[in-house]
């Protein structure tokens, strides 16, 4: 067994009613990585992210997460672990932003019991890195999407776990925002050992983030591997059915796609 | 941290204020109605009929103890036990439902209780006596609250939309069987609309205790899981990562709420709007935590419920039944704060 990987998915297969969303997926998640998910709309990149969260299970196969059967975990102890980052971000009853922010350190606070002061730390430490400081008492109802997606994110920052998976996660966010939370996220994959795995539209941001990144298509992988190896030509034609060129841009200092009208 | 303690404080103070007008407004309305009767003697009959200090009643009318223990009290308590009741079920199906506008009977409750009720009005069953109305009412509820959940269940999991949908097809199916009833119930059909519209008429010590019973266990169990309710409305996906087994709770949650509900309707035929319009109330004032929410719907719901009841037992010339009544009041205003909670832009 190979004890590097953080996450050991062995030909997992995951159906809703009659289609099938995952097929015969297997892959291994290094740790302190920052993972970038790419494919086509409905090739199962929700459907993986929520498999490794546990939300769902696998029809069959296995996946196992630090050498552990993820279903052998405790739902609460799994929580201590692996936070997600939601595509959809809607909340209908007016809780504030800090309360919101503060249910990150749910699975940290016993029942019953007020949150302890390293909680209170972590929350008013994140709201301020998000910028966030200014919201704090606003209701989260009243927010634009955007922001309200910047409260989703710093309440999974809060939730401050070794694995961070993000679906979609900054995407009603403008450029700014975007790009501060994805180096907040690829910050912490430095200092904090961090793994990220994160389903993302932009080829550019996975190319300008991502360490490795990982092609989808119908419940398969279709290419993994190290950026430089697998964000190709190819791959891009082969997953999306769009010509592309991708070349070395030396003001982002990282790969980059650029497309063209047909 | 100081702050935190501060608020610890004032809501401390909210609970002990609202406990004390729920007190203030039970001893003022057993002491209203036909014969009227001063705050101070009541405080001294229900002393001395807890404590057996009979020298407290001397120089008192000899028909103030029974109006008061076997009339008045137990009407009064049960209406307050199921403002309460019918008020912890609405900020529980809002909250699991994940939609502000569910109530008690969103699930078809209230038609399943008033199903059973009619059923056993129309065939003028009485084998246990005064009781068999309330026992058809409840197996009604049950048994609705168990095929919606049926329906709306697919692989084990069940989500508010489709709870919602299930519930209003069933519970349009048991209007129409409703109707059906009373169109053949020839002279049982007043009896049947008037249990419907719910009142707290000859209520007795039994009712108070059955309802008290319910209401107190749902209470504490919702009380339990009320943080891991808050998480939820984040979402199934956000709440199972933040380690909430979101299919179990919500299971928890609906039957608790349910069998609340349930215990309450059977007692009380159906009484609209409490369940709707006190938790919206109640997070105008302390907010969306139901940890807050919780205690403060039920204390209010109490009060309101109460209210309402003695207006009718004691002010109106007659009496009309308070399902009516709360339907007349609770509706209008209802309108009003969703107005003016548009206009602040807080929705819930």
């Amino acid at each position: 067994m190979d004890r590097k990987s953080l996450f050991e998915i062995r030909h997992i297969n995951f159906c809703y009613e009659k289609t099938v969303a995952i097929e015969g997926l297997s892959l291994d998640i290094e740790p302190c990585k920052f993972y970038g998910i790419v494919g086509p709309n409905g090739c199962g990149k929700t459907t993986l992210l929520d498999l490794l969260v546990r939300n769902k299970a696998p029809g069959s196969g296995a996946i196992r997460y630090s050498g552990r059967e993820l279903r052998e975990y405790n739902r609460r102890e799994l929580a201590r672990e692996i936070a997600l980052v939601p595509q959809d971000f809607y909340i209908n009853f007016p809780f504030t932003v800090r309360e919101i922010v503060l249910m990150g350190r749910h699975p940290y606070i016993p029942r019953f019991a007020p949150p302890s002061a390293k909680d209170i730390g972590i929350v008013d430490e994140i709201m301020e890195r998000m910028e966030l400081d200014g919201f704090k008492e606003k209701y989260v109802t009243e927010l634009s999407g955007g922001e309200k997606q910047r409260v989703v994110f710093a309440r999974a920052f809060a939730q401050d776990t070794p694995v961070l998976l993000l679906d979609e996660g900054t995407s009603n966010m403008d450029i700014q925002h975007t790009l501060h939370t994805l180096n907040m996220a690829a910050e912490s994959v430095r200092l904090k050992k961090r793994t990220v795995i994160a389903a993302l539209h932009n080829l550019n941001l996975a190319a300008a983030f991502c360490d490795n990144v990982i092609f989808m298509k119908t419940g398969r992988i279709v290419s993994e591997g190290k950026l430089d190896d697998a964000l190709t030509e190819k791959n891009i034609k082969d997953v999306f059915q769009v010509d592309s060129r991708v070349y070395f841009d030396r003001y982002s200092n990282s790969k980059q796609v650029v497309f063209r009208k047909i | 941290m100081l702050k935190k303690q501060g608020v610890g404080a004032t809501r401390g103070l909210q609970t002990l204020c609202f406990i004390s007008l729920l007190l203030a407004c039970i001893i003022l309305s057993t002491g209203m109605g036909y014969i009227e009767i001063s705050p101070l003697q009541v405080i001294k009959v229900v002393i001395s009929r807890i404590t057996g200090a009979s020298d407290l009643l001397q120089g008192m009318d000899s028909v103030f103890p029974y109006v008061i223990m076997d009339v008045r009290l137990p009407r009064i308590l049960t209406s307050a036990i199921v403002g309460a009741g019918l008020s912890v079920a609405g900020v529980i199906f809002q909250g699991i439902l994940l939609n502000p506008l569910a109530d008690p009977y969103t699930l078809g409750i209230s038609a399943g209780a008033a199903f059973g009720a009619s059923i056993a009005l129309l065939l003028d069953v009485m084998f246990i006596g005064c009781y068999t109305v309330p026992l058809f009412a409840f197996i009604g509820a049950v048994l609705t609250l168990l095929a919606v959940m049926f329906i709306s269940s697919s692989g084990g999991r069940t989500s508010s939309n489709n709870l919602i949908l299930s519930g209003i097809i069933v519970a349009a199916i048991l209007s129409a069987g409703i109707s059906f009833i009373k169109y053949v119930a020839d002279e049982q059909v007043s009896i049947i609309i008037f249990w419907l519209m719910g009142s707290f008429g000859s209520k007795s010590w039994t009712d108070v205790f059955l309802t008290f019973l319910f209401v107190l266990t749902g209470f504490v169990i919702c009380l339990f899981f009320a943080r891991d309710l808050n998480i939820m409305i984040l979402g199934d996906r956000s709440a199972g990562s933040l380690g909430i087994e979101t299919n179990r709770l919500r299971i928890v949650l609906l039957v608790t709420a349910s069998l609340i509900t349930a215990g309450c309707v059977s007692v009380s035929g159906i009484i609209g709007f409490v369940g709707l319009v006190i938790p919206h109330l109640m997070r105008f004032f302390v907010g969306p935590d139901n940890r807050k929410l919780l205690p403060a719907s039920a204390l209010v719901g109490a009060i309101l419920l109460l209210a309402a009841d003695t207006i009718t037992r004691a002010v109106l010339p007659t009496e009309i039944p308070v399902g009516v009544l709360t339907a007349l009041i609770g509706g209008p205003f209802f309108c009003y704060i969703f107005r003016k909670r548009r206009i602040l832009k807080t929705y819930g």
